[in-house]
């Protein structure tokens, strides 16, 4: 331990390159003959040598024996082999020489291993107290020694030296003993020391010297702590009865001579009695800063390991709060089908209680039990599907009631994607089947109240349809009557037209010449017959206004022509009435598009009523375009008998008229206006009448310039 | 029955026998020679063998109508010429298109006056270049 150091001391005072290569070498070289051949090598390149030899004392058979040479053959040194014993050889005496010897001439029977005549002989060792391990035979030309061949032998000396001793001790079984032990020692991770009694260091292994012990090189803080340690060590040895039987044990604090930070023991210590040597105390340090810390982290992790454990009691708590609140019934169920956890509602299905002591309620828990396991079975087989959707048929335990439940399963699945549990929760039917019940009803109330309402529409339909067939006979029956009509005065007409043929020939005298009686006779016949003759003929014309069988052609025509034409047909008449009848148009006239026909008939028949009741005066024609309203009016205003404000109203009416005898000189049917009035209605025209009786009369007609769209 | 005659021959068709007899008596009252028949398949079957200068139809006739009659006079060779009167009880407006139709010359309305009726074949024979007489004239008064 502190030969390294020694050396290294005398290597400081080297004074050449080579020396301190060579020392070098030797420092690291742990082999005799290794050392020694590069010794002789040195030394016959450094030093004015030729010849070297190194020769070393075995131990065991007390021979000196070669190790290295150099420049000398081979037959000189072959199985060189030279005793102690024989103290007489030079060589052997120069062994116990202190100083090197100059062998000028051996005598021829002794041998040398080398083949110079002079040579020196110089003593290997440590130093000079020592007996000589070995020699240095170095050839020589005078008796006076180099320096440097000097210096070579005593730091070969040296060298040999140790590696002796270190030999011998290896070799020796106790030495072999002590290095294993001591490797034991140095093995063992734990610092050991051997210590005496007051705490003294003898023996520490490596760990231990780190903390006890300072290298010389060691840095002041180093130097410190170790001091520091020693302190403390002493004092726990100290403080505490180290009994011999009992093995002492306490807490140590310590520096980490190198990191400065705290290190924990244990300190195991327990007194060796050596008879020879004393009492001693071994000691065992047992780290145990990580120990400690290990521990203060198990601590840790318990606390909130406890915490965790809290929480989830907590949790489950919650959990147990919340599922019990729900109304519907959940369940947990393992892998085998059986009920893990279950909250309040599902237990008063699938769990006995005292309300179901009875014999039939504990039957239905257990008919409800084993329709939820065949349930939980089918989700169990099918693998894969997350959900599952199924209805049970369950009772009430208590009443027995039928309670039939939509059961919705979901799985859950471990981390290694195994079935663990399936959660299943039910929901009652009841209510969804009562409103489906209640549904069907409505729907079913509605259906009979469509086919209600079809068939009275069906029946509506059918009324319709009655109704439109009676509308349509009666329109067949109104044309019917008014094809009768038309037939009837067909059929009026030809004997009529008889009775008028021979009248009129009897009094153009075709049968001869008739009496002025007769004559008169055939007048009244004549007169009368044409009277009836028009009556058929105003009842033809509404018969076909009425029946909408008179079309209406419509044309545009100057209304002033028109008038001309009525008064030229009527000149006859008005000749014979001596009335002053004129027309005259008020400012430029329009044409007129309506029915040139039925225009002048109601217009024939305007006039001829003037002249017929206008005994005396006038009567105007008076034409006259109503722009605003666009419409024309004709107007026929007389000097006659009038009309009283009571008998307006009525003339417009059938049949009426102041006297129907048509040979009262007025004539006519009393058809007339009523035709007039269904005619100016036929074009979307008026007909009005302004009368002061006896002062005379004026009838109006006003007609759309053009026929209105209907 | 000559081929030429004196006075224009007149075939009144009418199954009226009183109306038929008046326009007859009327007509041969003012100078013409009249032959009857009483249903359409008579008319055609007169008008063939006697071939009038002109018809007066009835068109309300049994057997068959006047239209019919007619029809089938204007479509023979031999009568289409001889023009047709038509005489109707029904003024409603159908009858005198129909009657046109069928290929009537003239349409005159019932009830008329024989003097009437005795202008108007005056009127439709001066019409014609052949036929035409004179004689048979007389002074008609307008209807009223």
């Amino acid at each position: 331990m502190s030969r390294v150091a020694a050396q290294m001391a005398s290597v400081s005072s080297l004074d050449s390159e080579p020396k301190l290569a060579l020392v070098e070498f030797l420092l690291t070289s742990m082999d005799i003959q290794e050392s020694a051949r590069r010794a002789v090598d040195w030394v016959v390149a450094h030093a004015p040598v030729e010849q070297a030899v190194v020769l070393v004392v075995e131990a065991l058979s007390n021979e000196m024996l070669l190790v290295a040479e150099h420049g000398v053959s081979s037959a000189a040194i072959m199985d060189f082999a030279l005793s102690r014993d024989d103290g007489k050889h030079p060589l052997v005496q120069a062994l116990s020489s202190p100083e090197p010897v100059f062998i000028s001439t051996l005598p021829p029977h002794l041998r040398a291993p080398i083949e110079a005549r002079a040579f020196h002989a110089i003593p290997l060792r440590a130093d000079t107290r020592e007996t000589a391990q070995g020699l240095l035979l170095a050839s020589t030309a005078s008796p006076q020694i180099d320096p440097d061949t000097l210096w070579l032998a005593r730091t070969l000396g040296k060298q040999v030296s140790r590696l002796l001793s270190r030999q011998l001790l290896a070799e020796t079984r106790f030495g072999q003993e002590r290095m294993l032990l001591y490797s034991i020692i140095n093995a063992v991770t734990d610092p050991i020391l051997l210590t005496d009694t007051e705490g003294k260091l003898i023996i520490a292994n490596s760990h231990a010297e780190k903390l006890f012990a300072a290298p010389e090189e060691s840095s002041e803080g180093w130097r410190r702590a170790v001091a520091l340690n020693n302190m403390l060590f002493s004092a726990a040895l100290s403080t505490s009865a180290v009994t011999m039987s009992e093995l002492a044990r306490r807490e140590l604090l310590l520096v980490d001579p190198l990191e400065g930070s705290d290190l924990l023991f244990e300190l195991l210590s327990s007194r060796a009695k050596d008879e020879r040597q004393g009492t001693f105390v071994v000691s065992i340090l047992r780290n145990v800063t990580d120990l400690a810390r290990a521990k203060e982290e198990i601590e840790e992790s318990y606390r909130t390991l406890r915490v965790a454990q809290a929480e989830v009691r907590d949790e489950r708590h919650r959990l147990d709060l919340i599922i019990d609140s729900v109304a519907d019934p959940i369940l947990v169920t393992d892998q085998e089908g059986d009920i893990v956890l279950m909250n309040t509602p599902a237990e008063r299905l699938f769990s006995p209680s005292p309300a179901t002591e009875m014999e039939a309620a504990l039957r239905r828990v257990r008919a409800n039990g084993a329709n939820l396991t065949s349930f939980v079975s089918n989700v169990l087989t099918r693998s894969g599907e997350q959900r599952y959707r199924g209805e049970i048929q369950l009772a009430d335990p208590v009443t027995g009631r039928p309670l039939p439940v939509e059961a919705l399963a979901g799985t859950i699945l471990s981390e290694q994607g195994e079935l663990m549990w399936v959660v299943t929760i039910l929901h009652d039917l009841t209510e969804a089947i009562e409103k489906g019940k209640l549904y069907e009803q409505l729907k079913h109330a509605s259906e009979q109240l469509e086919r209600k309402v079809q068939e009275a529409t069906a029946e509506l339909a059918e009324q319709n349809e009655l109704l439109r067939r009676q509308h349509i006979e009666l329109e067949q029956a109104s044309a019917l009557k008014s094809q009768f009509l038309a037939n009837m005065s067909h059929e009026f007409r030809t004997p009529l037209n008889a009775i008028l043929g021979y009248t009129h020939m009897l009094l153009n005298n075709v049968t001869g010449q008739v009496t002025e009686p007769q004559r008169k006779s055939l007048t009244r016949i004549d007169s009368n017959s044409r009277h009836l003759l028009a009556l058929i003929n105003d009842i033809l014309d509404i018969t076909r206004i009425e029946a909408g069988r008179m079309p209406l052609n419509v044309t545009s025509f100057a209304v002033g022509d028109l008038i001309a034409e009525v008064m030229a047909e009527l000149e006859p008449i008005i000749r014979r009435s001596n009335l002053a009848v004129t027309s005259k148009a008020k400012g430029p006239l329009p044409k007129l598009r309506s029915d040139r026909q039925k225009v002048k008939q109601i217009v024939l028949n305007l006039l001829s009523n003037a002249l017929k009741f206008t005994p005396a005066g006038s009567v105007t024609i008076q034409a006259a375009f109503e722009r605003r309203a666009k419409q024309m009016s004709i107007s026929v205003r007389d000097t006659g008998v009038g009309i009283a404000k009571e008998d307006q109203a009525k003339v417009f009416e059938d049949f009426r008229q102041l006297d129907s005898s048509p040979t009262r000189g007025y004539g006519g049917t009393g058809l007339g206006l009523s035709i007039c009035r269904r005619l100016s209605q036929m074009l979307g025209g008026t007909i009005d009448l302004t009368s002061t009786q006896g002062e005379g009369s004026t009838f109006t007609l006003r007609l759309p310039a053009r026929p209105r769209r209907r | 029955m000559k081929s030429r005659r004196d006075q224009p021959l007149v075939l009144v068709v009418e199954d009226y026998q009183d109306a038929r007899e008046m326009y007859a008596a009327y007509l041969q009252f003012s100078g013409y020679e009249v032959a009857e028949a009483t249903n359409g398949i008579e008319a055609i079957e007169k008008a063939q063998r006697l071939m009038p200068d002109i018809i007066l139809m009835d068109l309300a006739l049994p057997r068959m109508d006047g239209w019919e009659a007619t029809r089938r006079l204007k479509s023979d060779e031999r009568t289409r010429k001889i023009p047709v009167v038509a005489l109707t009880g029904h003024a409603l407006a159908g009858h005198a298109e129909g009657a046109r139709q069928a290929g009537c010359d003239a349409f005159v309305t019932k009830p008329c006056l024989p003097d009437a009726l005795v202008a108007e074949i005056r009127r439709l024979l001066d019409r014609q270049p052949t036929g035409a007489d004179g004689r048979a004239s007389r002074g008609t008064r307008k209807r009223s």
